[in-house]
């Protein structure tokens, strides 16, 4: 028993049926089409209606996860890793194969699935708890606990609707953190809350990997987090499972293979999926030094373009450097620089970036570009969206050409000792 | 601690039906909690609260009583008029508030369909819990005045059960059709308003059948007709007379609905999270 799999997925495919362009398809529509396709069955029997499009979000998939593995998941976006865990966590059924699970599994495709705005904390959490999959004397059980990593003791009589969205992430999360399944599946959830609180999760992520026979499945396109987390990783592209393999490995080769293309000009319009697109700000391109090269010690300029489909405030856009392996080297925060914007909606704007002295070494560089409003609330994140190449020039000393790496250069001042020669 | 359980979950293309039955006995608690979470946030940020579930019955009662009794005059027996009428609004208001529940209920959770696995037969039962919940309470606190007009409880009381139960399956089973089909088509948002206008005046909630020999064959077609009589019957003591046919109808179509119900339920159930 204890050398079964936790996990054994065998052929597992799901297909959609796309082309839908009215989303809810209304009585009339079905009847029209019926009584359509009824008279043309009639009219040419035999002939195949083709008014359908499939899509296979997941195609012949196969894998093992053992017990107390740590499986990270990584893919474009589109690529099938939130069907793969719909599937497995079964609010969806598979088109063909099959999958088994051994053990309790509980699954966190959202922080705060279920919580409702007008009930209390206190409510909320035992709604919640409930809806994960706890029992009423499991929650009793660890409510206090529960409490206490959220830190929200004093609102815990509050309404939800009146919680800052840093509240009530932390209180989401502190419910799921607590969840004892010896299956964990995991979607993006790490992409949420401030940075202090991301790390407790991750900390408390570790902690639940680590007890005995903990399997988790964890999305995420915090490559870094993956590394520090997981055994193997899963890379999935168009559906098909492309490679498994330790996390450094993958993750390098992942970010490699997508944005093998450097540029300077980069459209994000039909980047990713289309409830990004439907965000209240989308941001739609990049265009980096007017299209011209990228150059070490020169000045640098990035136009990030945008459309807002609603009226947002206090908006902030940040741009992120990366190595190819997915480790952030610098970022740059419009707010910590002052700048928080308000828009209207229906807008199209760009917003400039500049620095006097680009520090990046020759090399390449992945980039990770978002924007939000207050101070976690994400508007719109591209991950590992484009790849630079940074070219050396006049102020490059030849050293840094001929052993590429070393990051940022920065400026600096250097002092000598002040004794006299002997 | 838990014990590290060996329960093994085998999912396949096709084949899911297996475990329903056992799921859903596994997840009662959450229906409890669904319920308690509707009854909950519906009279939140309400100065008057629960008196909304008396103020409504008692301002229909005394409409119902005006139109039925007063302009139609329309024989009530020995019975106080608004008695009579409080005595059929409760397995109105049950039916209406369960069926409308269960009704909207898939396309009012689509955020849990979307996010969270659990049988999906969870949601519209417990639409149908807080309909139960609430007829309770109008009849905790109707009870009083009823014997204060007379009205001595009998042992047809003890069968009342039986009418809710009719009641509460009529509700579900029509309310399984118009959920599911509601997932995909919204248009069935607008029947159910549409079917319970008619409703209430089809179904003998202002008057009482046994006076209308001509239409009591045409009315035991509808089967809440059964249910509010059964219900008169019940609670309202001797003065009222038991109509057999009533009563088979309106079983006879609870359990066709119920059966129907469920079985499109669960055939359509597989797509909800894909199409809602």
């Amino acid at each position: 028993m204890a050398t079964d799999p936790a996990i054994t997925v065998e052929n597992l495919s799901k297909r959609y049926v796309i082309g839908h362009e009215v989303r809810h398809d209304t009585l009339r529509d079905a009847l029209v089409h019926g009584a359509r396709g009824w008279w043309k069955a009639l009219r040419r029997r035999g002939e195949q209606r083709a008014t359908r499009e499939e899509f296979w979000a997941l195609r012949s998939v196969s894998f093992e996860v053992k017990r107390g593995e740590v499986v990270g998941i990584i893919g474009r976006n589109g690529a099938g890793k939130s069907t793969l865990l719909k599937l497995l966590s079964r609010i969806t059924e598979p088109t063909e194969g099959r999958f088994t699970l051994v053990g309790r599994v509980a699954s966190l495709l959202e922080v705060g699935t279920g919580f409702h705005p007008e009930l209390t904390g206190r409510e909320n959490i035992r709604l919640n708890g409930a809806i994960l999959g706890m029992s009423r004397a499991e929650i009793r059980r660890k409510f206090d606990e529960i409490v206490a990593f959220a830190e929200i003791d004093r609102f815990l009589d509050t309404p939800v609707k009146r919680y800052s969205s840093g509240m009530y992430v932390r209180l989401a999360f502190a419910v799921a953190a607590h969840l004892e399944p010896e299956i964990l599946v995991v979607d993006e959830v790490l992409a949420v809350g401030d940075y202090a609180f991301q790390r407790k999760c991750l900390g408390k992520m570790n902690a639940v990997a680590a007890q005995e026979g903990r399997t988790v499945l964890l999305v995420s396109h915090n490559l870094g987090s993956l590394i520090g987390l997981c055994d193997r990783v899963f890379w999935l592209d168009q559906g098909r499972l492309r490679k498994v393999g330790p996390a450094p490995a993958i993750a390098a080769e992942y970010i490699r293979s997508q944005t093998e293309a450097a540029g300077s000009d980069f459209d994000f319009r039909a980047w990713g999926s289309a409830d990004r697109r439907a965000g209240k700000l989308v941001i739609t391109g990049l265009h980096l030094n007017d299209g011209g090269p990228i150059v070490h010690r020169e000045p640098f300029r990035a136009r990030i373009h945008f459309r807002t489909q609603a009226a947002v405030e206090g908006v902030a856009f940040g741009l992120g450097f990366c190595t190819v392996e997915g480790t952030r080297l610098a970022t740059f925060d419009s707010d910590l620089d002052g700048a928080r914007l308000s828009y209207r909606a229906n807008q199209e704007g760009w917003i400039d970036l500049t620095l006097p002295d680009l520090p990046l070494s020759p090399g390449r560089y992945a980039l990770d570009l978002g924007a939000r409003t207050g101070d976690v609330t994400s508007l719109d994140y591209l991950p590992t969206c484009g790849m630079i190449e940074v070219q050396p020039g006049p102020r490059t000393n030849v050293g840094c050409v001929q052993i590429p790496g070393g990051g940022l250069r920065l400026a600096a001042q250097w002092k000598e000792p002040a004794v006299s020669p002997g | 601690m838990n014990p590290p359980s060996t329960a093994k979950l085998v999912v396949e293309a096709g084949k899911a039906e297996q475990h329903y039955w056992r799921d859903l006995w596994g997840y009662r608690e959450l229906l409890g909690f669904l319920a308690w979470r509707d009854i909950k946030v519906r009279y939140k940020q309400a100065a008057l609260g629960f008196a909304w579930a008396i103020i409504q019955p008692a301002v229909q009662t005394l409409l119902l009583t005006f139109v039925f009794g007063k302009l139609a005059k329309m024989p009530a027996g020995n019975l106080p008029y608004p008695l009579l009428v409080l005595a059929g609004l409760l397995p109105w208001q049950l039916f209406s508030s369960a069926f409308s529940g269960a009704g909207n209920s898939l396309v009012g959770n689509a955020h849990l369909i979307s996010k969270v696995y659990f049988p999906r037969l969870i949601v519209p039962l417990s639409a149908l819990a807080v309909a139960l919940i609430d007829m309770a309470i109008l009849l905790a606190v109707s009870a009083p005045f009823a014997f204060l007009a007379g009205v001595v409880p009998t042992w047809r009381l003890l069968l009342l059960p039986v009418f809710i139960a009719a009641a509460l399956l009529i509700a579900l089973g029509a309310g399984l059709w118009v959920t599911a089909l509601t997932v995909k088509y919204r248009d069935f948002r607008f029947i159910t308003p549409f079917l319970l206008q008619i409703g209430v005046f089809v179904t003998p909630v202002g008057y009482r059948t046994d006076f209308l020999p001509h239409w009591r064959d045409l009315l035991a077609l509808n089967p809440l007709t059964g249910v509010v009589d059964g219900f008169r019957w019940c609670l309202l003591g001797a003065d009222y007379s038991f109509y057999l046919p009533e009563f088979l109808v309106s079983s006879a179509v609870a359990l066709v609905l119920v059966a129907t119900g469920l079985w499109f339920f669960r055939r359509t159930e597989r797509q909800f999270s894909d199409v809602i």
